[in-house]
């Protein structure tokens, strides 16, 4: 029996609140209306406290008097100079002990987490025992370890650690000798310059030619003795432009030389050790991603131990492990504020501490603090996507 | 009959291949370069740890309430044994450091209901834990209500301002975290716009400076009767701080609920919010715990970074006692026991969250 055909109901138009699309424009009318509400309540809230106060808005404050010393300086600053160059200044000192700690994590944590790896028990437990130890504790311990147990309680200048007569160990830091050009010392950079080029030639001519051929030079030494020989000799041929201005006792302190404060070591130490527990644990687990039968299979084709980890491991691991490594350089950098508990001036401790403490100016100096950091950030991320492009798997 | 076969009874396995020698040689002298990092290895291990284990330990002083009892030339654990107190409870009253243990004992009772798989009724003790029990804590460690004796923030410290610090800011984190995964995904631009920007700001930025930003400029920021707290302070710049992690974490956790479950739901007929909250969300929290504990311990770690705002966090307090005239020298004492609280919250907790990573992975 056919079922009586009952014309279809007709389409009755929903209300208005329940199309999705009418719903998402007035949500979102909503907090756009609460966002700029607030942003303005905010705004308006914080001019008339600061009229309040007697604060003074703008950024003319950068040009200022800043009339306070800093105890490490990249560039020439005196307290003379001005609000804006105690910027550059902090902002230096921050990207110097960001690249050095990155640098020195970077090799500490690969060595750790290839240990972590190792088939000798002891070495394998070793690392895991340095990766638990040091993730687990705290950064700002670590550096006020390293700063006032460890490199406070250093003897004072009179009775430095002298290694070699040279280079002296004292609570004020590391005092020692300091290179000075000579005029004909611009050779040897050039020269240094040239043998870098040849040997990118060289590498990528010998790439061709194994591509061609099957043939190969050993290209890695020969750079390594052109980089290291050629500039060594200009450096002789060219009658050794480099002096030493040796340091010296003279009272209380040491004259000439170069110092390491210890703000610097005490900050770069934990930087490095903090992250490399972490890159360890990274670089080991992205080796550990790669799996038994590339190594059985390099092996199959009898590739030697080491050619097996360069050609076939490492390019492969390389990928899982960059994007984790970028998050803890960008961890690194961000920590490298901490700076301002044991005094290092840093961006954070000169500028958004002495600056503002000074000034009265918080709003300006905060924003201009964190913009930097988010500059930072946006701009490691960006090289990190490019170079993770640059590695990643290509589908066919 | 004459020719029965018998079996060859089995041989014991040769001694280079089973026992302590054949371990050795397998794990420890694998090679003239394994033997050497072997060598080397123990040889460090020897030459480091002695002293400190003599400095520790063998020659260390115990007993005794000044510095006078200290003078065996090892560590000065008097030192801490006389602020231990301090140390936990920071200036909290000493008449009522009950309510402090009570706080915590209360903490640990639901972390454990929470914890044990064979313990009923997780959905109550969730309740409990994230709603109820913020509230009582609150009493309990301020007072100033039901006859409760007013503790004003200032004098909270120590390892209790620590965990309020860190349970306040991954319990305020969550929900705002949560909204902002959630918003990350959502299908409305400005939505979706306004969460990455908020969601980028505070991942890109150190967190001292949003504990400066929320030390000197939050204050301006609200009008000028309301008067907000230190502590108060530093936690609303914590909790923005921290949802921004929890929110990559819950994000992660949506991404991996097959986009089936929400289809199958949505022709059922359930609207976004039972969607998401009947659906998605109960199965991407169970895949967000290992997650939220890593974040968790990131959070305890950079509590630490108070003291430069000016509260009394263990670290700090640890800090301002080694400048104590009476016990001067005594900073590497110290730093070892702070060390070893935060390690052993930080190291229990990771492994923890490795167990449920294992639990979790149920098997491709």
């Amino acid at each position: 029996m056919a079922r009586p055909s009952t014309p279809p109901p007709g389409r009755q138009k929903p209300p208005f609140w329940r199309d999705p699309a009418k719903r998402a424009l007035f949500f979102q009318a909503v907090l756009l209306l609460a966002v700029f509400g607030s942003i303005g309540a905010i705004v308006s809230n914080t001019l008339n406290n600061m009229q309040a106060m007697g604060i003074s808005t703008g950024f003319g404050f950068l040009d200022d008097r800043a009339g306070f010393g800093i105890i490490q300086s990249l560039i020439d600053y005196s307290p003379a100079s001005s609000y804006g160059r105690t910027f550059v200044v902090g902002l230096l000192n921050t990207l110097l002990v960001s690249a050095l700690g990155v640098i020195a994590a970077t090799i500490l944590g690969f060595v750790i987490g290839i240990a972590r790896l190792s088939p000798n028990w002891l070495l394998a437990r070793l690392a895991s025992a340095y990766i638990e130890t040091f993730r687990n504790i705290p950064l700002l311990l670590q550096i006020f370890f390293w700063y006032f147990a460890v490199l406070r309680a250093l003897p004072s200048p009179r009775d430095s650690i002298s290694l070699g007569e040279a280079v002296f160990l004292n609570v004020r830091g590391l005092v020692m000798p300091e290179p000075l050009a000579q005029p004909g010392l611009v050779w040897t950079l050039v020269a240094l310059v040239v043998a870098i080029v040849a040997s990118i030639v060289l590498i990528r001519w010998n790439r061709k030619r194994q591509d061609a051929t099957g043939e190969r030079v050993p290209a890695g030494w020969i750079s390594l003795g052109l980089i290291a020989g050629l500039p060594l000799l200009v450096f002789l041929i060219s009658g050794r432009p480099l002096t030493w201005a040796m340091p010296e006792l003279q009272g209380f302190n040491f004259k000439g030389g170069m110092t390491i404060i210890p703000e610097f070591t005490a900050l770069w130490l934990a930087l490095s050790i903090y992250t490399a527990a972490f890159i360890a644990e990274i670089v080991r687990s992205g080796i550990q991603a790669i799996s038994h039968g590339q190594t059985e299979a390099a092996r199959a084709l009898s590739l030697s131990n080491g050619f097996t980890l360069r050609l076939v491991v490492i390019p492969q691991a390389m990928r899982v492990i960059i994007p984790p490594l970028t998050s803890q350089y960008l961890n690194l950098i961000k920590n490298s504020s901490l700076a301002t508990a044991i005094g290092y001036p840093d961006l954070v401790a000169v500028f958004a501490g002495t600056t503002l403490n000074q000034t009265g100016q918080a709003v300006e100096v905060i924003m201009m603090t964190m913009a930097v950091y988010l500059t930072i950030s946006l701009l490691v991320s960006m090289f990190m996507n490019w170079f993770n492009a640059h590695v990643a798997l290509v589908e066919r | 009959m004459a020719n029965e076969k018998t079996l060859v009874s089995a041989r014991a396995a040769p001694n280079h291949s089973v026992g302590p020698v054949a371990w050795l040689r397998g794990n420890l002298f694998n090679g003239p370069i394994s033997s050497v990092f072997t060598l080397l290895a123990i040889w460090a291990l020897i030459a480091g740890l002695t002293p400190v284990f003599e400095w520790a330990f063998i020659n260390a002083d115990w007993l005794g309430e000044t510095r006078e009892a200290c003078d065996s030339g090892g560590a000065c654990w008097v030192f801490i044994n006389a602020r231990f107190e301090q140390f936990i409870y920071g200036f909290y009253p000493d008449e009522l450091h009950w309510r402090v243990n009570l706080t915590f004992a209360l903490l640990a009772g639901l972390l454990a209901w929470l914890a044990i798989p064979r313990l009923p009724a997780k959905r109550w003790a969730a309740v409990l834990t994230l709603i109820v029990f913020p509230v009582v804590a609150f009493v309990l460690l301020h007072g100033g209500i039901f006859g409760l004796q007013l503790v004003p923030t200032y004098k909270w410290g120590g390892l209790m301002l620590t965990l309020v610090l860190a349970v306040v800011g991954i319990v305020g984190a969550l929900p705002i975290g949560i909204m902002l995964a959630l918003g990350r995904r959502s299908k409305m631009p400005i939505i979706k716009s306004v969460c990455v920007i908020f969601i980028e700001f505070w991942r890109g930025v150190p967190l001292i400076t949003v504990l400066f930003m929320a030390s000197v400029m939050l204050p301006l920021f609200v009008p000028t009767e309301v008067n907000l707290d230190k502590l108060v302070r530093a936690l609303i710049g914590i909790t923005l701080f921290q949802s921004a992690y929890i929110a990559e974490v819950v994000r992660g956790g949506l991404q991996a609920i097959p986009r089936g479950q929400s289809e199958a739901a949505a022709a059922l007929g359930l609207g976004y919010w039972k969607r998401t909250g009947l659906i998605v969300l109960p199965q991407a929290l169970k895949m967000m715990i290992p997650g939220i504990v890593n974040t968790f311990i990131a959070l305890f770690k950079d509590t630490s970074l108070v003291l430069i705002i000016g509260l009394f966090d263990l670290l700090a307090i640890v800090q301002a006692s080694l400048a104590d005239p009476d016990w001067l020298g005594y900073a590497i004492e110290g730093y070892v026991f702070a060390a070893l609280v935060f390690w052993i919250f930080c190291f229990s907790m990771s492994r923890y969250s490795q167990h449920l990573e294992r639990k979790l992975h149920t098997g491709h």
